[in-house]
């Protein structure tokens, strides 16, 4: 059975529509990673999913309920981290466990002993009793974890789990993340600005913009949809020749110089470099999920830019007429 | 529908963060013992409406009705601040009904409102007005649905309002004439008409004059009309709150 299964999903406000129409299937046990740029959508749709906002249109089934009939049903099935901080600071790390653990209906004699538990992988048992308002950021989100996992939900949403925590943090996190997944088979939704970090949790990769699923893929079948080596060149390169070479997947110009995807730069580097006349400097890396982001979003990230400047503008020359 | 757990635990986190935040505790009685013992004091010369209590003693009952007032309107609207910290969204997001997080924060709200006329009441026992055990008592039980009523206006108005810049707003335009217009300072009987008919529709009327009547044994209405027009405004007051909060939806 599938853990989420959207069919349509569309959310409109008064002026934008933030998700356009999403149908996805989610296996149980998967690892899904949502990449976007800000204000794509990511966190509607999360929104949805997890019942805090209702569809314009559409609906979803998440862990087999529906989240318009059965909203109650669908959020004991699934636990949240969310974008902003959102323990209590006013409580100690113990209280604000204790306080979800009851709401979401767990039986007494197991809250002492599952807290104890949560307290220890996240690493904070000994801050067990401290007021939230004295911890760093760091050890917030580690309780935010331990929170969003301690009713043992099937489903884990966990939106830009690692933002602002720093690297040793951040790979704590991971660690966590992989365990769970791992040890209980809980399906994990993720959304996040970075791409490494998607790159070495998600199964799969839904890339989104403009509320629309653009990309759907496992991460290395994305890559080799940009191509599986990036090499850049200084000089007078010699465009037609490049182009017209067997391996080579695009060639763009970038500044100065040259992006040209080849495949396979072990074994393809050095007809390139012979085809291509006279070259002042190479450099040659992997395809990274940045490269992927870039040329399935980036484009539209620009074009969201001008429309914007467009807008400003025209408001502007009407401000001005109405003046005169 | 009301999941009491969750109303327990709701209750528990209202009542832990309220007795750890001492100084709010006291602050809160300031101006109702400015009232007391300044205003009533001052005006020594004052005539008491009822004969054998001296004005200080008369506005007693009166201020009582105003430490469960300000307390519970601003314990209400405080949500705001849930709301901004993000706290609002974990309780929005838990599998439990609307009702049930109104109830575990009208009943957080009621608790810091005894806990306030319990305050308010030994003080005043002391200096002011002695009361026997039964007396006490009985304040305390009217205590109970005053305080429910008046946490839930402020929770209706805390769930529809978007920032704490409202905050003034709310307490000079409806707290203060709340107050003013219940003759917790003067005797209904003796005060201008259109007083008397603005004061028909406040709800604090008839808890100062509940208050009146356990204190000082006499009031300006009926002890039935008193407790009816309470339970009405709980019912109305219950009904809107439900309402608003079935309405909360995540901020962005």
């Amino acid at each position: 059975m599938a853990a989420i299964k959207t069919d349509n999903l569309v959310k409109r406000y008064a002026e934008v529509t933030a998700v356009a129409g999403v149908s996805l299937e989610i296996p149980e046990g998967e690892v899904f990673g949502l990449l976007g740029p800000n204000g794509a959508g990511k966190t509607t749709l999360i929104s949805m999913l997890s019942t805090l906002v209702h569809p314009t249109s559409g609906t979803a089934l998440v862990a087999g309920r529906d989240i318009n009939k059965e909203p109650l049903a669908v959020r004991r099935n699934i636990g949240i981290v969310f974008q902003e901080p959102s323990v209590d600071d006013l409580l100690t790390a113990r209280e604000n466990l204790y306080l979800h653990s009851m709401l979401y209906g767990m039986p007494r004699r197991e809250i002492g002993p599952k807290i104890d538990q949560m307290l220890a992988l996240v690493k904070l048992s000994d801050r067990a009793e401290s007021l939230v308002k004295t911890f760093s950021g760091g050890m917030r989100r580690r309780l935010e974890i331990a929170r969003g996992l301690i009713h043992s939900p099937k489903i884990l949403f966990l939106d830009e789990p690692t933002l602002g925590l720093d690297p040793a943090s951040r790979k704590a996190v991971w660690t966590h993340i992989r365990e769970l997944k791992e040890a209980h088979n809980t399906t994990i939704i993720l959304t996040t600005h970075y791409m490494e970090e998607a790159d070495s949790l998600a199964d799969r990769i839904a890339i989104i913009n403009r509320g629309k699923i653009i990309e759907l893929d496992t991460p290395e079948a994305l890559k080799r949809k940009v191509g599986q080596d990036l090499v850049f060149i200084k000089g007078e390169l010699d465009e037609a020749a490049v182009r017209a070479l067997p391996f080579v997947k695009s060639v763009e110009k970038e500044n100065s110089r040259f992006k040209i995807s080849i495949e396979d730069s072990g074994a393809n580097l050095q007809a390139l470099l012979n085809a291509g006349g006279k070259i002042d400097e190479v450099e040659v890396r992997r395809v990274t999920l940045d490269d992927v982001f870039l040329k399935f979003a980036g484009q539209q990230i620009t074009d969201d830019a001008d429309e914007k400047a467009e807008g400003i503008f025209e408001r502007i020359a009407v401000n001005h007429s109405t003046r005169r | 529908m009301i999941n009491f757990n969750a109303v327990y635990a709701l209750l528990l986190r209202e009542a832990k963060i309220f007795l750890r935040e001492k100084e709010r505790i006291i602050s809160i009685l300031i101006s109702p013992l400015l009232f007391l013992f300044v205003m009533g004091k001052g005006m020594a010369e004052g005539q008491s409406p009822v004969p054998g209590f001296t004005y200080q003693q008369y506005i007693f009952p009166g201020i009582m009705a105003m430490v469960i007032l300000f307390t519970s309107i601003t314990y209400g609207l405080y949500i705001i601040w849930d709301k901004r910290l993000d706290f609002l969204k974990e309780v929005l997001a838990a599998p439990i009904s609307r009702a049930t997080l109104f109830f575990g924060k009208s009943l957080g709200g009621m608790l810091g409102a005894l806990i306030e006329t319990l305050l308010l009441l030994v003080i005043g026992a002391f200096f002011i007005l002695p009361q026997n055990p039964l007396q006490v008592l009985l304040c305390l039980l009217a205590a109970f649905p005053i305080s429910y009523m008046i946490t839930n206006m402020g929770l209706t108005i805390g769930a529809r309002m978007k920032s704490m810049e409202g905050f003034g707003l709310v307490m000079s335009f409806l707290t203060w004439p709340l107050f003013f217009f219940s003759g917790a300072l003067f005797d209904l009987a003796g005060a201008a008409p259109y007083i008397k008919v603005i004061s028909l529709f406040d709800p604090v009327t008839y808890c100062v004059d509940l208050f009146r009547i356990i204190m000082l044994g006499k009031g300006y209405f009926t002890l039935w009309t008193d407790l009816g027009a309470i339970a009405l405004f709980c019912l109305i007051t219950t009904a809107l709150g439900v309402a608003a909060f079935g309405k909360l939806q995540q901020e962005k």
